[in-house]
């Protein structure tokens, strides 16, 4: 096996150059990606239900639960959010009290990634925008380029693109490809302008003041598994840091099975290439027992290396405080209340 | 070779009874009555034969006293003949079948000649169950492609799986042929064997195993590839036990052995686990074959082979 | 701080365990004739369970007896009338699931994962499903009126202990026959706790009779002449010795026995099931599994990758204590089995194969064999061709479709296999080839009752479950051209 740089790195990017021929035309392209092995549905669903049943107790459950809890993109994508809703959210992120571990970072729209970015000040706490017109990605390249540069320019450490769906579903790979390679390319930040968070190095932090990029694939809208790794594959090829399932914004999120899909050809990037990609599954996922089961899957599938904020993320909103209430329970041995987190 | 002489009345044109050379008269051609193995018409490796009779003990042919080796051969032939029989569409063997029918209906005059003199019943008795047998092969033609339907089944499972049984042939299957009908009998047991795709090594009727021989000139002519019906004649007994004990043959029909040599061979099957089809009470005496022969003899020679597959996107 | 999972067992409280037990005869338990006992123990710590009657000719006497008396009424009892029984007894054994999977996986060493989510829901399933046909048997293609053939005698294996049980006397009382039925001497304790279970739902006294001992037990049961039907499930050898047993006679015999299932891999497979399908092929439950994929046929094309594939799959097996929810791989069921499977395993190795297992820390006491798999492996080779019936995978590599079926056919055995590839016609194709009598198409070791289960060749005759599985305890309405 390669020796593991991250997909932010320099030389991620060489190597990467080194697959040229792969993405040299739509029709390389499209035979590279059509030549992945296929995914055969039932046994996907039935190893993630497998994975499912790990019963994950005392000792094991702190551990997974402070550590769900530092992976959480604590999120508010909503046309009503206000800098107060997105200060409060700042703060629970930041402290969410009894000494939990702070989350990874703050996912806003990228209107509100300064208001964020002050709020969190220099806990380390990572500030991500949802950019390239989301949810539905539906506006002309620079538009989506521009709402990207806006977000870095602001402070944003990391940008959450979507891809072009409609392309992606054509057979238009290729477009898909350029894109993600054009907004990661928008993620280079104006010298001058690094963000506190990097500055703190808390988490891993993108050298030369890149955001790093996380590319989300809508897979309910993708629907068959074999377009999921497809994608995954195309966007690891384009530079993507992270792959991530959903934006919460349509009937299907992230699942059990997709995630573990995505864990696969991670760990197949990584296996061939040498290239190390995170995954963030976003939406849906509420419980402490769900998060759990996301984490077993990174173990058993990637490893321990992969478990940290820097290689597996959760994009969620309402898991933080049945995760603190869980922890509760651990700490007391009672069961907690919702009366008990704070609602922010 | 001993016994009466002077019997074949069937072959010659003159009349029993008279003797002495009559130039009018014209001598019959006899025929050398041969197995049938892989299509073609050997001599019994071990160059024996023995004495044919009619019920009256008079001589009808030689026929050959097949051995073990003959035996050892047919298997050979019948797993050879079994990947392509097998594997033949279930209309092309209906149609194969049904052509066996239309060929033994131009000669169902030699064969009703044939099973009267073998098994000693008036010549209109004969008649009317060489066209049983005849009957019997269209019967079964017509099996050949509903059998699936019948005896296979869509399994409703419980999981997210396509899930189908399908009957398939046993293999080689060794048939040890009723020793008191000649050829109704026999047919009722051939047929319903090699319908499903199994090929088959039948010995006939140690008595009466001439109309046994001549059907396997007609079943060279009528499209049947070469294996998939082998006739030997000679003794059960001697015969049964290297069949009951071949590791390379996956059932045997053990209808033509009487009590002691049945329990013996079915022990013996035992060795690879042969499917045993056992005598059944109904196999010999007044009125055997002649009743509605149903599927049991079918579905006694098939396999239920299960597929289950993923469905998904 | 790695992600460490900590211990989660299982409660052995909730299920409460006698110190002896004696035989089930017509509706009650009763010390053996001759009053012999032995000893079950947990594989997992050799711990001694219980003590059980060991049962003799005169014991399988009675209990014939009492099977051929209960007979008379319980054949006469309407259809629906026997339903409703056998409705009940899923019923409880769906109520009592938790008890049975820890009682399991005590007996045979099984984790309870799999006990929990694989034996009990398909023995509830199995009853629902016959208890169905009880009253529909007129529409099952045997003929109109089709009768039972009287008193079975049933001899089942240890791999499954309830679900072999099920197997046996679900579709048995269903159809009007009565039932002696012998566990296997080193997992007695399920079939005794479904004793209990027809008590609870009131069964008639006799219909089910179970006696616990040894292999001269089962003997005396095959060659019982009281006996109308001989079901067996277990190895090909005993299935011989009772097909001679039963030669001559007018039993019906039905035999489930061993497999070398080929589980073949093509280039185009989905390769992470397939791997998944490889691990669980060959080390669900153990191995003790008589259709497991016990031989990997692989593309060598992609054997390389399916090889790296699978060996990092296989290190993340949990190998240990049976009743922690989180163990892959159990304990083997007993000494005499990991001696079988330690000396093909040495004969593997000996032979030339390449032998690779993951780490794995095994424990002190009980029976263990961590996971392993033979890379280099010939059709010549012992492991390719006998029977290991343990958690060891013999790897062959080919080269075309047409040799993958030579190499897959080219076995005595003919009970299973498994092919993976996304084309569909090939997978046909496959299946339409393949000498066996199940065929797993992207999948692999599922079963239901629904679906006919049981092998070619010496794999043994006759098919448990779906319609199949109702024609070994019917004899059919019109003797003449029906096989017995």
């Amino acid at each position: 096996m390669p020796t593991t740089v991250p997909a932010y790195g320099s030389e991620a990017a060489e190597r990467l150059a080194s697959l040229a021929d792969v993405t040299a035309s739509d029709g390389a392209l499209r035979r590279f990606l059509h030549g992945l092995p296929g995914v055969d549905a039932v046994g996907l669903d039935a190893r993630a239900a497998t994975l499912g049943t790990r019963s994950i107790k005392t000792s094991a459950k702190a551990y997974a639960i402070d550590l769900a809890i530092s992976m959480i993109d604590l999120t508010t994508l909503e046309g009503a959010d206000t800098p107060g809703k997105v200060r409060a959210l700042c703060a629970k992120g930041v402290r969410p009290g009894d000494g939990a571990p702070r989350v990874a970072a703050i996912c806003v729209y990228p209107d509100m990634v300064a208001t964020a970015r002050q709020a969190v000040a220099d806990s380390g706490v990572q500030i991500a925008s949802v950019a390239t017109a989301f949810p539905a990605g539906r506006t002309a390249l620079p538009v989506k380029l521009a709402d990207t540069r806006d977000a870095v320019a602001a402070g944003a450490d990391e940008i959450d693109m979507v891809i072009d769906r409609g392309a992606f579903l054509s057979g238009r790979y290729l477009e898909v490809f350029e894109e993600i390679k054009a907004v990661k390319e928008a993620c280079a930040r104006p010298t001058g302008t690094a963000s506190d968070g990097e500055a703190k190095g808390a988490t891993r932090s993108a050298p030369g003041g890149a955001a790093h990029l996380k590319v989300i694939f809508e897979t309910g809208e993708l629907q068959t598994y074999d377009n999921v790794r497809r994608a995954s594959w195309l966007a690891m090829l384009a530079g993507a840091d992270f792959i991530k399932t959903s934006t919460g914004k349509v009937a299907v999120n992230a699942t059990p099975p997709v995630t573990l899909l995505m864990l696969e050809a991670v760990r197949d990037f990584h296996a061939t290439i040498g290239v190390r990609v995170g995954v963030k599954p976003a939406g849906g996922i509420r419980t402490t027992k769900d998060a759990i089961k996301y984490l077993v899957m990174v173990n058993e599938t990637l490893g321990e290396g992969w478990l940290s904020a820097d290689w597996f993320r959760f994009g969620a909103s309402s898991l933080l405080n049945d995760l603190l209430m869980q922890r509760q329970k651990l700490s007391t041995g009672r069961y907690s209340g919702p009366d008990y987190v704070t609602v922010d | 070779m001993s016994g009466k002489t002077g019997g074949r009345s069937h072959r010659n044109v003159k009349p029993e009874g008279q003797s002495g050379m009559n130039a009018v008269d014209r001598l019959s051609v006899f025929k050398t009555y041969k197995l049938f193995v892989g299509g073609k018409f050997p001599r019994s490796e071990s160059g024996r034969v023995y004495e044919v009779t009619d019920a009256q003990g008079a001589w009808l042919a030689n026929a050959p006293l097949s051995s073990r080796k003959d035996a050892r051969d047919a298997v050979v032939a019948a797993r050879k003949a079994f990947g392509g029989w097998s594997g033949a569409t279930a209309y092309n063997r209906g149609q194969i079948l049904y052509r066996v029918a239309e060929m033994l209906e131009g000669r169902r005059e030699q064969f009703a000649t044939e099973v009267a003199a073998a098994e000693g019943i008036p010549r209109p008795k004969a008649a009317a169950r060489v066209n049983a047998a005849i009957d019997r092969w269209v019967w079964y033609a017509g099996w050949s492609d509903k059998v699936t339907q019948i005896a296979g089944a869509a399994n409703p499972v419980a999981g997210p799986y396509f899930n189908l049984s399908t009957p398939e042939p046993t293999g080689v299957v060794a048939v040890l042929a009723p020793r008191d009908s000649s050829f109704l009998g026999l047919v009722s047991v051939i047929a319903p064997a090699i319908v499903t795709g199994n090929t088959v090594v039948v010995v006939a009727s140690e008595q009466a195993p001439l109309p046994a021989l001549s059907l396997g000139e007609v079943l060279a002519t009528s499209d049947l590839p070469g294996g998939v019906v082998n006739i030997l004649s000679g003794k059960a007994a001697e015969l049964g036990l290297p069949l009951a004990l071949h590791q390379d043959v996956n059932a045997i029909d053990l209808t033509g052995a009487d009590g002691e040599l049945a329990v013996e061979l079915e022990r013996a099957a035992a060795e690879n686990l042969k499917r045993v089809l056992r005598p059944q009470p109904g196999d010999s005496g007044k009125g055997a074959w002649s009743a509605d022969p149903g599927t049991g003899r079918m579905l006694a020679l098939v396999e239920t082979k299960t597929v289950w597959h993923s469905m998904g996107v | 701080m790695a992600f460490d999972y900590a211990p989660a067992p299982e409660s052995r409280a909730i299920v409460d365990i006698a110190p002896s037990y004696g035989l089930f005869i017509d509706g009650e338990f009763r010390e053996a004739a001759d009053g012999k006992v032995f000893k079950t123990l947990a594989p997992a710590s050799e711990e001694v369970l219980a003590e059980v009657a060991q049962a003799s000719a005169q014991d399988v006497d009675h209990a014939v007896k009492a099977a051929r008396k209960a007979f008379e009424t319980w054949s006469a009892l309407p259809g629906a009338e026997r339903a409703k029984y056998l409705f009940r007894i899923a019923r409880i054994i769906q109520e009592r699931s938790r008890e049975l999977a820890v009682l399991e996986s005590l007996d045979n060493g099984k984790p309870i994962r799999e006990s929990r989510d694989f034996d009990l829901p398909l023995v509830a399933a199995h009853f629902f499903y016959y208890a169905g046909w009880a009253d529909k048997l007129d529409h099952a293609s045997f003929g109109a009126n089709p009768r039972p053939l009287g008193v079975a005698g049933q001899v089942i294996p240890w791999n499954f202990p309830l679900l072999m049980l099920s197997w046996k006397i679900a579709p048995a009382l269903a159809t009007g026959n009565t039932v002696v039925l012998k566990p296997a001497e080193t997992t007695p304790l399920s079939a005794l706790f479904f004793a209990d279970i027809c008590r609870q739902a009131g069964l008639p006294k006799g219909v089910v009779n179970i006696l616990t001992g040894d292999g001269t037990a089962g003997a005396a049961l095959v060659a019982h002449p009281d006996v109308n039907k001989v079901a067996f499930t277990g190895s090909t050898e005993v299935g011989k010795a009772i097909a001679r047993t039963v030669a001559g006679t007018d039993k019906k015999l039905t035999l489930e026995l061993g497999g070398k299932a080929a589980n073949i891999v093509f280039d185009d497979a989905p390769i992470d099931q397939a791997v998944e399908g490889v691990v669980n092929g060959i080390f669900f439950n153990q191995g003790h599994v008589c259709c497991a994929g016990s031989r990997l046929l692989v593309q060598e094309s992609v054997a390389d990758e399916l090889l790296d594939a699978l060996k990092r799959r296989m290190a993340t097996l949990r190998v240990g204590d049976p009743l922690d929810k989180n163990t892959d791989v159990g304990a083997i069921n007993s000494a005499e089995q990991l001696a079988r499977i330690t000396e093909l395993a040495d004969a593997g190795e000996s032979e030339g194969a390449e032998r690779w297992a993951p780490a794995c820390d095994l424990p002190s006491s009980g029976y263990w064999f961590a996971p392993t798999l033979f890379t280099g492996v010939t059709q010549a080779h012992r492991i390719a061709r006998e029977e290991v019936f343990g958690p060891v995978l013999s790897v062959l590599t080919f080269r075309t479709p047409a040799e993958a079926v030579e190499k897959a056919n080219n076995t005595p055995y003919g009970l299973s296999a498994g092919i993976w590839t996304e084309k569909g016609s090939r997978s046909l194709w496959m299946a339409s080839k393949l000498r066996a009598g199940i065929v797993w198409s992207n999948t692999f070791n599922k079963l239901d009752p629904t679906s006919p289960f049981g092998g070619y060749k010496e794999s043994g005759y006759g098919r448990e479950g779906g319609r199949h599985g109702l024609e070994a305890y019917l004899a059919p309405s019109s003797p003449k051209g029906e096989h017995a």
